[in-house]
């Protein structure tokens, strides 16, 4: 996950950071007005001839696969000729019939793999947030060994999903751990409610740790006096906390949620792996997509792809507003930085989903 | 800001519609060229033989003996993910770039339709192949339309593990040949006081392929059939519905416990070994591990029951495929006739415990005194019926998985999972 974040994030830090200087320098005095635009053109051109070997890079991996996947969507499966028992060697044209099938004769599936979705995305970001506040929290705390605390705490996050699959599926087994302390036995991975806790709880396992580390980052950048005018005004730990840290921690504690709301959107390693593929009472979009991938109809699965895209990008769009509107209340650099990192986020998951 | 951002996703919009034009127009113009004419297998030097991750360290051993002798047509070997999908997925990629990096494949007994109907695999001529020596089953499984796609290269089939000392105690017979007979020795070795609290029987019923292998199972023995002799589905019979009855019926009065509606090999496994069940319907592989385990020496294996008599086993294994898009295809037969030959067949079942598909070595001496299962395996092959061969089996075996999991669930009657499930392979199959 973070090997592929990181290019990401560079790749758009030049335009988000000259726009950030462009957008945080005073207004020109009239008389200057003239020169200043021409030197501005200057160096738009300037920035435009930095940036278009990104463009183009973006273009290439994102852009060009993103309209393969809308094109591929508009054909059908290949048939096969019962006559000689062969499987025709082209797709057929079939235009919006997938979308149609989707919203039709596979809606069932289709609409129950979408509540799925939102409801890991709902539950399981709104409880890491929580837990990773807690956690960042802790970590930030200069105790006696701080650095245990952190390491310790961000081990879960350090494990790739599919080990942590089969890690929880060893502790949701019907004779596993899980149960043992449980006292009674619950089958997990069997189809029901239990199966869609078993997914939470492994997911919240895994990820609170990561908004804990952005939160903590956050949290480092706030200065000690505020804390210490707080004190002096008589301010206790619970409303310090409130009307200090929560509100100069959020613009961290926004992107952070953001990454994982995306993150969790195109959930599919996890329920795989812990539950099975195929259950109805897990089954995500993602793993919709890949069902029908895995059955050579490319048409379809693309169909899907694009659906859960859309759905990202929606989210997307709107935690960049909301970014960005709430960024911009305390300086025009944060705010154009925050929205181009969601533009270029929402761009990293439509590669990834 | 917000408009130029506005401003800007319009503008991607348009390019993207502008661009799926484009790509429509492209890709609607080529293809629709068939042919089918006789493969021609010529040319030779270096090839690659693709498989699953060898976890017994036999393969290459045998790779490594025919690139001796044939220095200039080197073998070597690709090794795919253990996990089965992932190795087809890989398969498929390959075939759908048309790549020649690929050259023998070995393909799941399941896969052989699939393939050959969409000719990423070439028809091979079987005088080639000692097939009249193979068991008549395994060979069915390398055949798609009466042409032959495949070589088989080993073979695998159910068998019935049972606690051969508890058996006795209670004073059952022998082994049971039909289902009746199971429940009954469950009930007899339950009243003793090592039988207490025990399972009687488990197979694999989570939702993955080892469930359609286990329905497929309970369906032949009761004598029905999932897919008929042409390929036609005929799952919704009487007959069909016994053997369905009789895991849902199971599951209710506990012969099958609960849990194992999450079983897959290993669980099951793990809990025979564990001594917590009486019966377990297995593969051959658990012999050896069950010999290390605490139940060494008190079980016996036996062929699986039916409703009437001895049931019928799904057919596991691998077959050998030639891909289409291969180069030095001359040599990649020769490499495929080395590896499936008997001699090879007999390396892997000693150091890789791979059934064979020769019937010969289910009779060799030695071999028995080394797997004592081995006369039971063949009655279980020879008696096996394959998974329905089907070009779309990967929708067939999601939806037995989806109808047979919910009928075992307690979800659906089995006369309404049955009902479902053959409207849908009728669809799925366009018949």
């Amino acid at each position: 996950m973070a090997d592929i974040r990181t290019p990401a994030r560079t790749a758009v830090r030049p335009p988000g950071g000259t726009a950030g200087r462009r957008a945080g320098r005073p207004p020109a005095p009239a008389g200057r007005r003239a020169r200043a635009a021409r030197a501005t053109a200057g160096s738009g051109r300037m920035a435009a001839l930095l940036v278009s070997p990104t463009l183009l890079v973006l273009s290439i991996v994102v852009l060009y696969p993103t309209i393969m996947a809308l094109a591929e969507s508009l054909y059908g499966p290949k048939g096969l000729d019962p006559r000689t028992g062969f499987i025709s060697s082209t797709e057929p044209f079939v235009g919006l019939r997938n979308y149609a099938d989707i919203f039709g004769e596979a809606g069932d599936r289709f609409w129950n793999a979408f509540w799925n979705t939102t409801f890991f995305t709902v539950v399981t970001v709104a409880l890491e947030t929580v837990i990773g506040v807690a956690m960042a929290l802790i970590m930030h705390r200069a105790l006696r060994g701080r650095a245990l605390v952190r390491a310790a705490i961000l081990i879960p996050w350090a494990v790739p999903t599919a080990i942590s699959g089969l890690l929880w599926r060893w502790i949701f087994n019907s004779n596993g751990i899980a149960n043992d302390l449980l006292g009674r036995q619950i089958l997990w991975t069997s189809e029901g409610f239990q199966a869609k806790v078993a997914v939470i709880v492994a997911e919240v396992w895994k990820t609170a740790p990561f908004i804990g580390l952005l939160v903590l980052a956050g949290l480092q950048v706030i200065g000690k006096e505020v804390y210490e005018a707080a004190r002096l005004d008589g301010a206790g730990p619970l409303r310090q906390f409130w009307h200090i840290t929560l509100p100069l921690v959020k613009p961290a504690l926004l992107v952070a949620v953001l990454f994982r709301c995306l993150d969790a959107l195109r959930m599919f390693d996890l329920p795989y792996i812990l539950v099975g593929a195929q259950k109805h009472s897990v089954e995500t979009l993602s793993m919709l997509a890949q069902h029908e991938a895995s059955n050579v109809r490319f048409g379809p699965a693309s169909a899907y792809a694009v659906l859960l895209f859309l759905y990202v990008l929606l989210i997307a769009l709107a935690f960049v507003r909301l970014l960005g509107t709430d960024l911009v209340g305390d300086g025009g650099a944060g705010g154009r930085r925050g929205r181009r990192r969601g533009i270029a986020l929402f761009r990293r998951t439509e590669v990834t989903a | 800001m917000k408009t130029r951002v506005t401003r800007a996703f319009s503008s991607v919009a348009a390019l993207t519609a502008a661009g799926l034009v484009l790509t429509a127009c492209g890709s609607s113009g080529d293809g629709g060229s068939e042919q089918t004419g006789p493969a021609s297998f010529e040319g030779r030097g270096p090839i690659t033989y693709v498989a699953a991750k060898d976890t017994t360290g036999t393969v290459q051993p045998v790779i490594d003996r025919w690139n001796k002798l044939h220095p200039d047509e080197k073998v070597t070997f690709i090794q795919l993910p253990t996990d089965a999908d992932s190795q087809r997925q890989q398969m498929i990629q390959n075939a759908e770039t048309k790549s020649d990096a690929y050259t023998v494949l070995s393909l799941d007994v399941v896969w052989t339709s699939e393939f050959a109907a969409h000719r990423w695999i070439d028809r091979l001529p079987e005088k080639e192949f000692p097939l009249q020596k193979m068991l008549k089953p395994v060979m069915e499984t390398a055949k798609y339309r009466d042409g032959l796609y495949a070589v088989p290269a080993s073979s695998d089939g159910g068998m019935l593990y049972y606690r051969s000392d508890l058996l006795k105690k209670a004073g059952v017979a022998g082994p049971p040949k039909t289902w009746a007979e199971l429940k009954d020795a469950c009930a007899k070795v339950r009243k003793l006081p090592e039988g207490k609290g025990m399972s009687c029987y488990a197979g694999q019923f989570q939702k993955y392929e080892g469930l359609t292998v286990n329905f497929a199972e309970a369906v032949h023995s009761a004598g029905g059939v999932v897919t008929d002799a042409n390929g036609t589905p005929d799952v919704d019979t009487p007959a069909a519905r016994k053997g369905l009855d009789f895991l849902t019926g199971s599951f209710r009065d506990g012969t099958i416990a609960k849990e194992a509606i999450t079983y897959q090999e290993e669980d099951s496994r793990q809990a025979f070994q564990s001594g917590r069940l009486i019966f377990l319907r297995n593969w051959p592989y658990v012999y050896s591990l069950a010999q290390k385990s605490k139940v060494a020496g008190k079980f016996e294996v036996a062929p699986l029951p039916g409703l009437n008599g001895p049931g019928a086993s799904s057919l596991g294994g691998h077959n050998l495929a030639l891909s289409s898009f291969a180069k030095n295809k001359a040599t990649a037969l020769d490499f495929m006739k080395f590896f499936t030959s008997e001699q090879i067949a007999k390396h892997f079942l000693q150091d890789a415990s791979l059934a064979p598909p020769y019937a010969r070595l289910y009779d060799d001496p030695a071999l028995v005194k080394q797997y004592p299962y081995l006369p039971v395996l063949k009655q279980s092959v020879l008696r096996a019926v394959p998974r329905p061969r089907v070009v779309q089996y990967g929708d067939v075996t999601s939806a037995i998985q989806r109808e047979a999991y919910a009928a075992l669930n307690g979800g659906k009657s089995s006369a309404q999972a049955l009902t479902d499930l053959q409207k849908d392979l009728q669809k799925v199959m366009g018949r």
